[in-house]
């Protein structure tokens, strides 16, 4: 994107005005999060600038106080159990989906992702409805079971991306050795996918700890979610620790993507060994 | 080998290779099968059941169950016969006793306003009602009871299934002579929430793409250091709580904020402007969620098409803009679609933000069916409105999603 030493002044005007404007677009993304961040920090009550000084006391209600302490931990078991769940079974589908072609395996495959596309309303609705004739309304059992339908679909992605490069003939090779198919499932499949079943459970945990509208439907008072409270905070009473989540959400947030940054160049590595050998399709 | 031979090992080959690919098929059948369980139980059964519920009535004619039976004899001209409001009179009194009465009341209510206080005011003094003939003691009792319009709509209100809420989610309803007719201006209110969401929907997409489009071009086309760290910026935002992005624009847009500050400050304005808890706040805002979608698909479209043909287009004397027009816009015409897509469906469903940072007239569908479930208990109605939601999502995908293939969508 260099500009030429023969550019116009039109093609130099073109040429600045467009680095303005990417410039602006990409502050318009960072901004806000850089606002809620000092602000978590500000001593006083308000929730606007200029700060009054400088404390932790945010930060002391939200990991302190019984209403924010009950919300982190639900969060953590709601997420993790879910995760867990969405990770095992959304393995097992992708190296199953990936084995071998089938009749209506395209239809399968959209059926088994259509908790991403379908509007999370609905989703919240139905479980709502259905969860309330076997009183798994108000339970962790049903918030679990939810949030791993809807992480579920990011580790199949995830999980068939790596096993798109992984190749096949190692599980042959394994098996031709005398291995049982477990066996070679843990010694050969998983570490080579699991880069990207690591990435499809953070996505299912991140997925988890960032969805407010079926716990909204599905969650009583004592199963409130962080996000959750947050809903609450923002429509009854904006309060600083509302901002003391917040940042720490953000910090999760770049921790979570710098792992993910760290498993994509892990797999990047994995399936490409020097030599360029091994061109696995 | 004699040629009998090697024709039987062939064939003994073949179909050890069948029985092979067989046993394939089952093991990754038995795989999915376990995921594809829990979904159908928990995901795919409800949604049924949901839509399902949009139509079902059952549990009218379960409370009224005499009266169901008998009114279907009912010739729909003039009123019931005696028989007809003796069956009522028994219904409300046990409806009554298992404080069913109220559930039928709003059903009824919802075709036809005064039901409800009809019932309630008769069930409360049902003991009064002496008979027979119960025909005279209850339109002595109420009036209403001796007009055949209430009666229609109780013929109607007590089948198994009704088309009452899912023609109300359109704006349309029975009218006296059960034909099915627009409601009156003044009550009609979901076709306009619908194409409001739509509305708001496309212009999200709209922007998206305006915004999109460029910051994609750029990173596509920077150097790897710059890339890397516009890529971070990017996920930072994607990977951040939609509730954090969401509190932290109505801390930016609100009256004492930063925006309004900074305008008042340097002398622009005098006065704070409003720029949230209203359209502008939920552009603003879902935008800023939904920009990586779109920014995402393009960038990796982007990365994938070579320099060559711009190149060969401009030395072939073509200017840079109709080298960008004609031969490198098109090339990136399946990441707009992609982002374009993944936008507008996902912004058809959104809640969260609209209800946080809108005003009333900017709430979309989804926003009502919670309403529908949180503080009217209508389960019909808010059935019917994902109904409507779902058809619209839906026929997208089915229309697009096979040129969009959304699991092939790199994440992050």
């Amino acid at each position: 994107m260099a500009l030429p030493a023969h550019a116009t002044s039109g093609e130099k005007v073109f040429y600045y005005g467009y680095r303005v404007i990417v410039a602006i677009i990409f502050f318009y993304l960072i901004f806000p999060l850089l606002t809620i961040i000092p602000l978590s920090f500000n001593s006083g009550e308000l929730l606007s600038y200029p700060m009054q000084g400088f404390s932790f006391r945010w930060y002391e209600d939200f990991f302190g106080s019984g209403r924010w302490g009950l919300a982190i931990k639900n969060s953590l078991i709601i997420g993790l159990s879910s995760m867990v769940l969405a990770t095992i079974l959304g393995t097992a589908a992708a190296v199953g989906i990936n084995r071998a072609d089938f009749p209506g395996k395209q239809i399968i495959v959209a059926l088994l992702i259509s908790p991403m596309m379908i509007p999370l309303v609905i989703t919240a609705l139905s479980l709502y409805l259905f969860f309330g004739k076997f009183g798994l309304n108000n339970t962790y059992a049903g918030l679990i079971l939810a949030h791993t339908i809807l992480g579920m679909p990011f580790v199949l992605i995830t999980v068939s991306a790596t096993l798109q490069s992984f190749d096949y003939n190692l599980m042959r090779a394994g098996a031709s050795l005398g291995a049982s198919p477990l066996r070679v499932f843990f010694k050969i499949v998983f570490p080579n996918i699991a880069p990207g079943i690591f990435s499809g459970a953070l996505f299912a945990f991140a997925t988890s700890l960032d969805e407010v509208v079926v716990v909204m439907f599905i969650a009583g008072p004592s199963h409130r979610t962080i996000p959750r409270q947050m809903f609450s905070g923002i429509r009854e009473n904006l309060s600083p620790t509302l901002l003391a989540a917040a940042t720490v959400l953000i910090v999760f947030a770049g921790m979570l993507m710098l792992t993910l940054e760290l498993l994509r160049k892990r797999n990047e590595k994995y399936n490409s060994p020097p030599g360029g050998g091994g061109a696995a399709k | 080998m004699a040629m009998s031979e090697q024709l039987a090992d062939n064939i003994s080959l073949k179909k050890k290779l069948q029985k092979a690919e067989r046993r394939k098929k089952i093991e990754a059948l038995g795989l999915i099968s376990p995921l594809f369980f829990v979904m159908l139980v928990f995901f795919f059964i409800p949604i049924a059941l949901m839509l399902y519920r949009s139509i079902d009535n059952s549990q009218m004619p379960a409370a009224l169950p005499q009266t169901a039976d008998i009114i279907q004899q009912w010739s729909g001209e003039g009123l019931p016969d005696e028989a007809t409001y003796a069956a009522i009179v028994g219904d409300m009194r046990i409806a009554n006793e298992e404080k069913k009465l109220g559930m039928v009341g709003r059903r009824l209510n919802f075709d036809l306003v005064g039901y409800y206080s009809l019932l309630s005011k008769t069930g409360r003094k049902i003991d009064e009602i002496k008979g027979p003939p119960y025909k005279e003691a209850l339109i002595n009792f109420d009036k209403k009871w001796g007009d055949t319009r209430y009666w229609t709509v109780m013929e109607r209100g007590l089948k198994d299934k009704t088309l009452l809420y899912l023609l109300a989610a359109m704006d349309l309803k029975y009218d006296e002579n059960n034909k099915i007719v627009k409601v009156p201006e003044y009550e009609a209110i979901y076709i306009s929430i619908i194409s409001r969401t739509v509305y708001i929907s496309i212009s999200i997409t709209i922007l998206c793409l305006i915004l999109g489009f460029p910051i994609a071009y750029y990173m596509a086309n920077s150097p790897p250091r710059t890339r890397n760290l516009l890529m971070i910026i990017l996920l930072l935002v994607f990977w951040t709580s939609l509730l954090v992005r969401t509190l932290s624009w109505i801390l930016v847009l609100q009256n004492n904020g930063v925006v309004n500050n900074f305008l008042m400050f340097s002398g622009i304005i005098n006065q704070p402007l409003e720029l949230v808890f209203n359209r502008f706040g939920v552009y603003v805002a879902m935008t800023h969620v939904l920009l990586p979608f779109m920014v995402l698909p393009l960038y990796s479209v982007m990365r994938s098409i070579p320099a060559d043909y711009v190149r060969a287009a401009r030395s072939l004397g073509a200017k840079s803009i109709t080298a960008f027009i004609r031969v490198y816009l098109p090339q990136t015409l399946p990441g707009i679609g992609a982002g374009a897509l993944m936008v507008f469906i996902q912004a058809l469903g959104y809640y969260i933000t609209p209800a946080l940072v809108g005003g009333p007239r900017d709430q979309m569908v989804s926003y009502f069916v919670a309403f529908f479930v949180n503080e009217r208990v209508n389960w019909s109605m808010a059935s019917s409105l994902g109904v409507v939601l779902l058809i619209l999502t839906g026929s997208l995908y089915l229309m697009f999603g096979k040129k969009v293939n959304i699991a092939n969508m790199k994440l992050g």
